[in-house]
């Protein structure tokens, strides 16, 4: 089923004007709107009559999530605070999170996109959608939220955890739609397993998976023990939330929402852009965003675009299933983790030094983000007890700046390798 | 009266120990007491040596980390009640003890205390007639 089928299933040559006529709007609202970009773009001589069609886009400014922080924390909003009616954030390097803001249209927007995904997935107004994604300030919950109540079907705003309660109302409630990250959906598997419940005695058919990386091989475990459909959505914050895209019942790529997102595929180190069906850094400008309109974001995310109609009837592009990155970001339980903000927090405690590693595991399905500091003899002392408040106070600031939980480990001097001067700050242990 | 101890971080890993040991041996250096506090994940190894700083130095170049911590040398009879007796002496100068051990050979035995304030506690202990180790009975110029 397609939602929007006038947009998604648009003539790629009429789809492109139509993508050139919004992307001239956005640059006229943001050089006037908004200094940052008036000034980056009177940078490189640019002025928005300058732009003829969607393919001028490869000559404009980037965006990237430093410049979100520069202009911490409604700096780059491109209309007064009185017209925004949400903010949203997510955990960000010092303390400073990374601020969204939406204006009532935006969120009408993100309904839209939300709504689509859905129906790709094969969700309708027939359904009863448990959302266990985080609600708050993290985009996820709220937006599958909106997304849900305007396709029409039922939604159960659960949140995430609770565990025995999730599987309670999926139970009483008959949920045929499961909404939440990819690893607490093994979890849930697990626990329901425990309980001695069997999937295929409950009513779940589909599950909106997304906010983390996963690959085939999960999707496959996660199929045969819910016994059911898995499908891969993507989003980030900046350029809305979850709603970005998302794969349809065929699961061969996630469709991207072009008419408000329009992707590019980049060298990141060159910053030029590749020709069609190479690998690179997926960049996204938003062309109908209103308070947060973003010009040419770098997501970090690595992936291949493939322009081909799909066999589902869409002739939007389609993102393949992200294969890395090319930060040192990492995707801790549906969280941003930056390795600089653990070194920011360690600087801050004059007992400690920066020298850390961060180890990340998936234990019983659940990602865990383990520390180990190294002590050296300046702070060291040699009761246990103080040595004892000294690592609980490394977990508590730590915690508190990255917004999952730590477990915190003091370890003897060198532990740490070094090489060629730079010590290697994470090990990743996920089997992904 | 004041004895420098040694208090080295090690992590609960096999050898650790023997490491440290090895490079004291190499260095010339005798152990005259030892004792480790454990956790979980890590110990403290607190050590009475005869050169205390040539060891700290030693240590330190192979990358551990060490520091000096000062703590007293106590000598009572080795008979019943003699360390009830010191430690009342402590408590009612409102001395509190971090932690201490203790061995006893002969005649008599040994405690080592760490307390956040040495002096005072060599001064109660002293007022009472109780015998203190000398830091020149331990180290060796």
């Amino acid at each position: 089923m397609i939602w929007n089928e006038h947009f998604e299933s648009m003539d790629r040559e009429e789809l492109r004007k139509k993508q050139g006529e919004r992307l001239k709007e956005m640059v006229d609202r943001i050089y006037y709107n908004v200094p940052f970009y008036r000034k980056k773009l009177q940078e490189i001589g640019m002025e928005p009559g300058d732009i003829k069609g969607i393919d001028d886009l490869r000559h404009l400014p980037f965006t990237t999530k430093q410049d979100l922080r520069d202009n911490y924390p409604f700096g780059l909003f491109a209309v007064p605070l009185s017209e925004i009616v949400r903010v949203h954030a997510s955990s960000g390097t010092t303390g400073r999170p990374t601020v969204v803001g939406y204006t009532r249209r935006d969120i009408n927007l993100w309904s839209e996109v939300m709504a689509r995904t859905l129906y790709a997935a094969g969700a309708s107004k027939e359904d009863i959608v448990q959302i266990a994604y985080g609600y708050g300030l993290f985009t996820g919950g709220l937006g599958v939220h909106y997304g849900t109540e305007k396709v029409g079907a039922t939604v159960i705003p659960i949140s995430g955890g609770n565990t025995k309660k999730q599987i309670q109302l999926i139970k009483d409630f008959k949920s045929t739609v499961l909404a939440c990250t990819p690893s607490y959906a093994l979890y849930l598997a697990e626990a329901m397993e425990d309980e001695g419940i069997s999937p295929k005695d409950l009513d779940l058919r589909v599950g909106i998976f997304g906010a983390e990386p996963w690959t085939e091989n999960m999707r496959k475990e996660i199929e045969d023990r819910l016994s059911i459909k898995a499908i891969d959505i993507y989003g980030l914050s900046e350029v809305i939330g979850p709603g970005v895209s998302s794969e349809c019942e065929q699961q061969n790529g996630l469709h991207v929402f072009e008419d408000h997102f329009v992707p590019e595929i980049i060298d990141p180190e060159t910053q030029k852009v590749l020709p069609e069906g190479e690998t690179g850094e997926l960049v996204f400008t938003t062309l109908t965003k209103e308070a947060l309109p973003l010009l040419r974001y770098r997501t970090r995310d690595l992936t291949v675009l493939n322009y081909e109609k799909c066999e589902c009837g869409r002739t939007s592009v389609r993102m393949q299933k992200c294969l890395g990155r090319s930060d040192d970001m990492l995707i801790i339980r549906g969280v941003n983790v930056f390795p600089s903000q653990v070194e920011s927090v360690l600087l801050e405690m004059s007992e400690t030094q920066p020298h850390y590693l961060l180890i990340v595991d998936r234990v019983n399905n659940l990602d865990v983000l383990e520390v180990w500091v190294e002590v050296n003899s300046q702070f060291f002392s040699d009761e246990i007890r103080k040595l004892e408040s000294l690592t609980a106070r490394i977990k508590g600031n730590l915690e508190s700046t990255l917004g999952i939980g730590v477990k915190a480990k003091l370890v003897e001097p060198k532990t740490i390798e070094r090489s060629m001067g730079k010590s290697k700050r994470v090990i990743d242990k996920r089997q992904l | 009266m004041i004895i420098k101890q040694l208090s080295i971080f090690l992590e609960n890993k096999s050898g650790r120990l023997t490491e440290v040991t090895e490079i004291l041996g190499e260095n010339d250096i005798n152990i005259s007491a030892l004792s480790i506090a454990d956790t979980a994940e890590y110990g403290i190894l607190r050590l009475i040596v005869n050169h205390p700083d040539k060891a700290v130095e030693a240590l330190k170049k192979s990358g551990f980390s060490v520091n000096l911590t000062q703590v007293i040398g106590l000598i009572v009879p080795h008979e019943p009640g003699s360390l009830t007796k010191a430690l009342k002496i402590l408590s009612s100068a409102n001395i509190s003890i971090e932690y201490m051990y203790a061995y006893a050979f002969d005649s008599k035995a040994t405690v080592v205390i760490r307390t956040e304030e040495p002096e005072r506690a060599i001064q109660a202990l002293q007022e009472h007639k109780m015998e203190l180790l000398k830091a020149s009975e331990v180290y060796e110029v």
